[in-house]
């Protein structure tokens, strides 16, 4: 019997030593994504050692992280920045390489174009230099982030050498209660086993809970599988995930898509299969997370508090709870309610889809953004997701609530185009990291779901979203 | 070596994100931790000599000048896939890190580079981190060919690497030219790939 990590695994195994008994295995790469922060000093690898690219139409390249989500037709201003996606645009062009250029309409954050384009489908191998990689995995692909050295080994021979990780499955059972989302399932899960508690491991979700989950919200919840320390994080496939990929652009047409469904549908762990883990989760349990302190693991429930770390034991994670929460400008046993914020980010890899915007405009409707809120900024994962948003009208109310409404991009998830935090600020955030600066130097970042803040953006401080929806 | 006592060490606090610009591979190392090391804010570009030095910060400390390894707590490297942040590491002239735990795709990557990632028990780590703020010129040992830490009282403690990586430091071995030797194999498994999922080739 088999987990669907053994059956992808296997089924992409070009050559085995298996006489040495840590033995690696050279992993044949399907689909391989690329990016401009990751990619050039690869792309010059490659060059000084006089290398092609093995299949460049694996490749399926954008820029995102750089990128200005403000009009942005007059190119980049920040001359490092212009740069890097310039020097990506030169690398595509000259090695044969499908880009989407800036101000193509299918721009937009890697991991929500390649699944967006049906480029990322069922049974692959998908590779990025971005730890976010792990998104893909939600359609049952084996999908994990890769360094710079790797990017250039896939380049050069389609192939990585991998050490096979353990197999965890999270098990969540049950019924989500209203208002309740991947992205709580995720934090949750975070929460129980910890930064380093996927480590070593490749997770599976499964259960009635993560069945009942639309695909944009499987890719919320297997993107942040790296926050819980797994490389890769999957999804069995079903209806669900058959029924997203038909018709999209990359995506297998006619008798080709017959063939590929049949196979499809056997990405699924067998069943009796055993684990090397198994972690369990209550849907009905899992009440709207908020981060407090500078590590996706520091995190409760809307309706509980800031920690006291005199009541921790432990002196290492003490000393930890006490330097976050210094960051983080908070104090022991403040409830999470009384949390003000300063700024509203909905956007990032994680939760930037079409339905992460209709769920939060549905919170935002006929509101206004709270007095004490000095920007609160909708940025979708690309400019198909920005026009399905404006056909459906979503803009006007973001905008008439008193959101800005931008242009695709990583924008402020990590803050390296304009978009970020002054010091001290304090943000509602969608995206997937709370590190100390990652939102720019000296900012405050509280992870949330998109209608968690959608909810804090009207209240101006954190406020359980089933209470007002 | 120098002894950096927090867990959780991210990628972005190792190299934070303005210096993922370059598209150099070189010149890291003046900004490792640049938002712990110094007082003011960074970006690419600055003259670091004028920048002005945050006196608190452990690697500021003259004792820890010239270190050649690293020592850290549980889960280092965290975060984010950028080899930026070991490229930062070694350019500094780090060339060892030890710690109880380190992120998966860190870890790796540290391997890719020629910067060797030392799991040590929780205890053990804890104990080297005592004998450190204790001693003024503490020195370890590495030995990566007997696969041991020996410290400066003579104790040796022994740590795990594969064989593969091993060999591939010990030997500083392409690991892309190695790989192609494969070729063959790697073409016979793609035509077999084009024929039995041709869709993944359309």
């Amino acid at each position: 019997m088999q987990t669907l990590y053994d059956k992808l695994w296997q089924s992409h195994v070009v050559h085995e030593e298996s006489d040495k008994p840590d033995g690696m295995a050279l992993l044949y790469i399907d689909r391989h994504l690329v990016h401009e922060v990751t990619s050039p000093q690869a792309f010059e690898g490659l060059r000084l050692a006089g290398r092609k690219p093995w299949r460049p139409d694996s490749i399926l390249a954008v820029a995102d992280h750089n990128v200005p989500t403000t009009e942005r037709s007059h190119g980049i201003s920040d001359p490092i920045s212009r740069l890097q996606v310039e020097t990506l645009d030169q690398n595509c062009a000259e090695l044969g390489i499908t880009e989407f250029k800036m101000n193509d309409l299918r721009q937009g954050i890697v991991h929500v174009i390649g699944p967006e384009q049906g480029a990322t489908l069922p049974g692959m191998t998908v590779v990025c230099g971005d730890s976010h990689t792990s998104t893909h995995g939600a359609f049952a692909c084996l999908a994990f982030g890769i360094g710079t050295s790797e990017v250039e080994h896939v380049l050069a021979t389609q192939c990585l050498l991998l050490k096979k990780a353990k197999a965890m499955q999270v098990l969540v059972e049950g019924k989500l209660g209203h208002g309740v989302t991947a992205k709580d399932i995720a934090l949750a899960v975070v929460g129980k086993i910890g930064t380093a508690g996927g480590t070593g491991y490749a997770i599976e979700f499964a259960g009635s809970a993560i069945r009942a989950l639309s695909m944009e919200a499987r890719m919320t919840l297997c993107n942040m599988a790296i926050e819980a320390g797994a490389r890769a994080g999957m999804i069995a496939v079903d209806d669900t995930t058959i029924d997203y990929i038909k018709g999209r652009p990359f995506a297998p047409k006619g008798e080709l898509w017959e063939k590929a469904v049949a196979y499809w549908r056997t990405l699924k762990s067998d069943v009796g299969v055993t684990f090397d883990q198994v972690v369990r989760l209550d849907a009905a349990q899992v009440k709207p997370q908020v981060t407090w302190g500078t590590s996706p693991e520091m995190v409760t429930t809307v309706d509980g508090r800031v920690p006291d770390p005199s009541q921790i034991a432990d002196a290492v994670k003490r000393h930890d709870m006490e330097r976050a929460l210094k960051y983080m400008g908070l104090t022991p046993n403040m409830s999470i309610s009384e949390i003000r914020l300063d700024k509203i980010f909905i956007g990032s890899c994680t939760n930037s889809r079409i339905e992460d915007l209709r769920a939060a405009a549905e919170v935002v409707k006929g509101r206004h953004i709270a007095a004490n809120i000095k920007l609160a900024m909708v940025v979708p994962g690309s400019g198909l997701v920005k026009h399905q948003a404006e056909q459906e009208g979503l803009d006007r109310i973001f905008r008439d609530a008193g959101f800005e409404w931008r242009e695709p991009g990583c924008s402020m998830c990590l803050a390296m185009n304009d978009d970020r935090l002054a010091p001290g600020e304090r943000c509602a955030s969608t995206s997937n990291r709370n590190f100390e600066g990652r939102q720019g130097p000296g900012g405050r970042t509280h992870l949330v779901s998109p209608v968690m803040a959608a909810a804090a953006a009207v209240a101006g401080h954190f406020v359980d979203v089933q209470e007002i929806y | 070596m120098a002894p950096l006592d927090r867990a959780n060490i991210d990628t972005d606090a190792i190299i934070p994100k303005q210096f993922l610009k370059s598209i150099k591979r070189s010149g890291f190392g003046q900004n490792l931790f640049d938002e712990w090391r110094y007082l003011d804010h960074g970006e690419p570009g600055m003259d670091v000599t004028q920048r002005r030095l945050n006196p608190d910060f452990v690697l500021n400390q003259p004792r820890y000048r010239g270190a050649q390894i690293l020592l850290a707590r549980a889960n280092f490297g965290c975060g984010s896939s950028r080899e930026h942040a070991p490229w930062a590491l070694q350019d500094y002239g780090f060339r060892v890190i030890i710690a109880p735990s380190f992120a998966d795709i860190f870890f790796s990557n540290c391997f890719k580079i020629g910067l060797l990632p030392i799991v040590l028990d929780t205890n053990i780590v804890d104990r080297i981190f005592h004998e450190v703020s204790s001693t003024e010129d503490y020195c370890l040992t590495v030995s990566l060919e007997n696969q041991t830490v020996t410290t400066p009282s003579g104790e040796v403690c022994t740590f795990d690497v594969d064989m593969f990586r091993k060999h591939c430091l010990l030997n500083g071995l392409d690991e892309i030219g190695l790989t192609l030797q494969y070729a063959d194999k790697i073409k016979a498994f793609e035509e077999k790939r084009r024929t039995e999922q041709p869709w993944l080739f359309a």
